[in-house]
């Protein structure tokens, strides 16, 4: 028996899978089965795929993986000065390469494959699609929404902060991008999730990464397990650092908007677009 | 590696897991050095096709059978939901889902039963133990044997005297046992001046080191009550061979009313009415539970008054599985014969009758203490409304009778829930999901934390 599960869930969206990749998949047009057929027969290999090149995808490395998947994470962390292993843009990159089956395989108004909150999505002509940001990853609640349409240069967003599944060397909640693609969001959140901090500060629990999962890719470096009381000041300050991050990269073409959640309070790059972003706030 | 790093091969990132942490999907953790599967929630679904993929979403062939639990559109189990106790918190999920159109509430919890116990039942005809006798696990009471039933010898285990009212050990033995049967796991018990039994729900009871495969159909004696009209054309005697009762046709109740010829047959043994004999023989593995190879050992020599040549007598054990056919000489001896088909048919329909023998367990438990406020901020509304039929409880997706009269108490068979459902706190107490399904306005209507009601969809994040 194949290890990949797949099921309809409510609202004709597909749910895939394998390990620990969880896809939810929605998609819009007549050919919508062959899409969902075809988002069941790539994913059936990726995992295996994934795990034959692990060793390699955990270093920081000029050498280029052989997987299609692989190589979308190794594209989307290469040329940052940050510390970053292709498994920070795993899940975006998973989530892009089913995309991209099922965009090949039909013709599709629309599609979204949703990695765990990092989302690539497929925009016919005039086709939109809103997206609701969460405060916390692990206790979901919107705060915002974002709507994007096919005139965007946007498919894909991602999500991180130290609440979240993987590590963050961080303290942001909640980092969400914007991005031309799934994988290159979901490095970038990364980054910028990184990057709001307070170093030293003494109410913020770190431990070694390798301490509470020997075989992480981050190794020895302390991540955040812990945020207690910080001031308004404080809060502000790491939202600064993170912001500053995340402006050098929208310079460099790499991301279209950003937010950043910390402690309740918010920030947003692309002013163009922050009113959009901060509707339901 | 050290020690306490695991390599978990659920899946080909083959995580190292260290004690107490999560591998990479959050769905298998170690736990004291052992490999275990953490889900949130267990979603099941009510299509054969996803009861297909249940089976393999879990990936291993032991933990789930395959059984659709729940008749439901997607059931939110409690598994794994989580709870405070005393239960002064709104309960850890409260779903709501588009059910036909109306809005559905489904309260999820796991429920802390210090007042709890299992039901045992035994299929086997063996003596376990003289009724109210002490049943042991590792030495200490854990329950009594309680009223027997047909075919069945039946056990109550756990409740709250063993499990706080007694020692330390007591207590802590009795939550593993209950624990244990209630997740489906083996568990061996001794009876004080009985047997030694090996429990295992959904599974042969294995009794004095010996498993138990098939319930007889019925005493000798009930045998021929079900049988006898469907021998009356085919045969002039027959004798059902039983340790515990024998019965024969012409003699018997049923016999007479059918009108079925004497045949001057004698069986050695203790006659109790007509047509039942006690004490055949002495208990055994030859047939019917006796220690008979030959048949012909019970009986007497044919009356010569009654009986004739050529009388036709089948001779079969309670469970079909021996048998044999005689008919008389001139000189009134049985000489064995081969069975016509007619009288095949009805043996084969008696080992058809039979059915497996096995242990099963029931769980029951009291939801009627402070687990309500969990559900509404008004508890004693909770159980009028199920009592009124509009709020129904379910035990990790699996139906529940709720019993009659005041609380919740119900009982549910634990092997209708997905496997490991049930936990424990060192009280002790075990630890069980409990779910209450109802109308959203019904839900507000008992005080429910409407504010804490969240979309079911936000549960497949």
């Amino acid at each position: 028996m194949s290890r990949m599960q797949s099921r309809m869930i409510e609202g004709g969206r597909l749910h895939l899978n394998d390990g620990p990749i969880d896809l939810i998949i929605g998609a819009g047009g007549p050919e919508r089965a062959l899409a969902y057929g075809a988002a069941r027969a790539r994913f059936a290999t990726v995992l295996d795929e994934l795990c034959a090149e692990l060793p390699l995808l955990r270093q920081r490395t000029n050498r280029r993986p052989e997987g299609p998947t692989a190589r979308r994470m190794w594209a989307a962390t290469l040329g940052h000065d940050d510390f970053i292993t292709p498994m920070a843009a795993v899940a975006g990159s998973v989530a892009e390469e089913i995309l991209a089956a099922m965009t090949s395989a039909a013709k599709l108004d629309r599609a979204y494959v949703n990695n765990g909150g990092d989302i690539a999505f497929h925009l016919g002509e005039g086709a939109e699609y809103r997206i609701g940001l969460v405060d916390r990853p692990d206790n979901p609640s919107l705060f915002a929404d974002a709507v994007l349409t096919s005139s965007d240069a946007v498919r894909g967003v991602a999500t991180s902060g130290w609440r979240g599944r993987s590590f963050s060397l961080g303290i942001a909640d909640a980092v969400t991008v914007l991005a031309r693609s799934a994988s290159i969001a979901d490095a970038a959140a990364t980054i910028i999730a990184n990057a709001v901090d307070l170093p030293g500060h003494p109410n913020i629990t770190r431990l070694p990464a390798s301490g509470l999962q020997p075989d992480s890719d981050l190794g020895e470096r302390l991540v955040t397990r812990g945020v207690g009381f910080l001031t308004q000041r404080e809060i502000a300050e790491a939202l600064n650092r993170g912001v500053t991050r995340a402006g050098e990269l929208k310079e460099r073409g790499l991301i279209a908007a950003c937010a950043l959640h910390l402690a309740g309070q918010t920030r947003t790059i692309d002013r163009a677009r922050a009113q959009r972003f901060l509707v339901n706030a | 590696m050290s020690a306490d790093k695991i390599r978990c091969d659920a899946c080909p990132v083959l995580c190292y897991i260290r004690d107490g942490a999560l591998g990479a999907c959050d769905r298998y953790g170690n736990r004291n050095g052992e490999l275990i599967r953490i889900d949130p929630h267990i979603l099941l679904e009510r299509t054969i096709e996803s009861g297909r993929e249940v089976v393999s979403f879990l990936h291993r062939d032991k933990e789930w059978d395959g059984r659709i639990v729940e008749p439901g559109n997607t059931v939110i189990t409690a598994i794994g939901a989580g709870t405070t106790y005393p239960d002064y918190k709104p309960a850890p999920f409260i779903v709501s889902s588009e059910v036909a159109g109306v809005d559905m509430v489904t309260v999820v919890t796991e429920g802390i039963f210090s007042y709890c116990g299992v039901k045992v039942k035994i299929d086997t005809d063996r003596h376990l133990g003289p009724e109210t006798a002490a049943v042991r696990a590792n030495g200490e009471q854990v329950g009594h044997i309680t009223t027997a039933e047909y075919g069945s010898q039946m056990l109550s285990l756990g409740g709250v005297r063993h499990l706080t009212g007694g020692s330390k050990k007591e207590g802590r033995v009795t939550c593993e046992t209950l624990l244990a049967l209630c997740n489906g796991q083996a568990v061996e018990v001794s009876v004080d001046g009985g047997a030694q039994v090996l429990i295992e729900a959904g599974k042969p009871p294995v009794i004095d080191g010996k498993p138990e495969e098939r319930m007889r159909v019925g005493c000798g004696s009930a045998t021929i009550g079900m049988f006898a009209k469907q021998w009356r054309d085919h045969v002039d005697e027959v004798v059902v061979v039983d340790d515990h009762i024998t019965g024969v046709l012409s003699e018997h109740q049923a016999g007479k009313f059918l009108c079925v010829r004497d045949t001057g047959i004698g069986i050695r043994g203790h006659r109790s009415t007509p047509g039942r004999y006690f004490k055949v023989a002495q208990p055994g593995s030859g047939w019917g539970g006796t220690d008979l190879m030959d048949p012909l050992a019970i009986l007497k020599p044919f009356d010569a008054k009654e009986a004739w040549a050529g009388l036709r007598l089948l001779m079969v054990s309670t469970t079909g599985e021996h048998h044999a056919y005689f008919e008389l000489d001139g000189t009134l001896i049985p000489r064995a014969m081969e069975l016509p088909e007619t009288l095949r048919q009805s043996v084969e329909r008696i080992s058809e009758n039979c059915e497996p023998a096995l242990s099963t367990v029931l769980f029951m438990g009291g939801a009627g203490g402070s687990l309500r406020a969990g559900v509404t901020e008004n508890p004693v509304r909770l159980t009028k409304s199920v009592r009124d039929a509009l709020t129904r409880v379910t035990c990790g997706g699996a139906p529940v009778y709720v019993w009659p009269g005041g609380g919740i108490t119900f009982m549910v068979d634990v092997t209708a829930l997905p496997a490991n459902a049930f936990g424990y706190v060192p009280t002790p107490a075990l630890v069980a999901p409990i779910e209450f399904t109802l109308r959203r306005d019904d839900y507000a209507a008992l005080g429910g934390h409407m504010d804490h009601v969240r979309p079911l969809r936000d549960l497949f994040r």
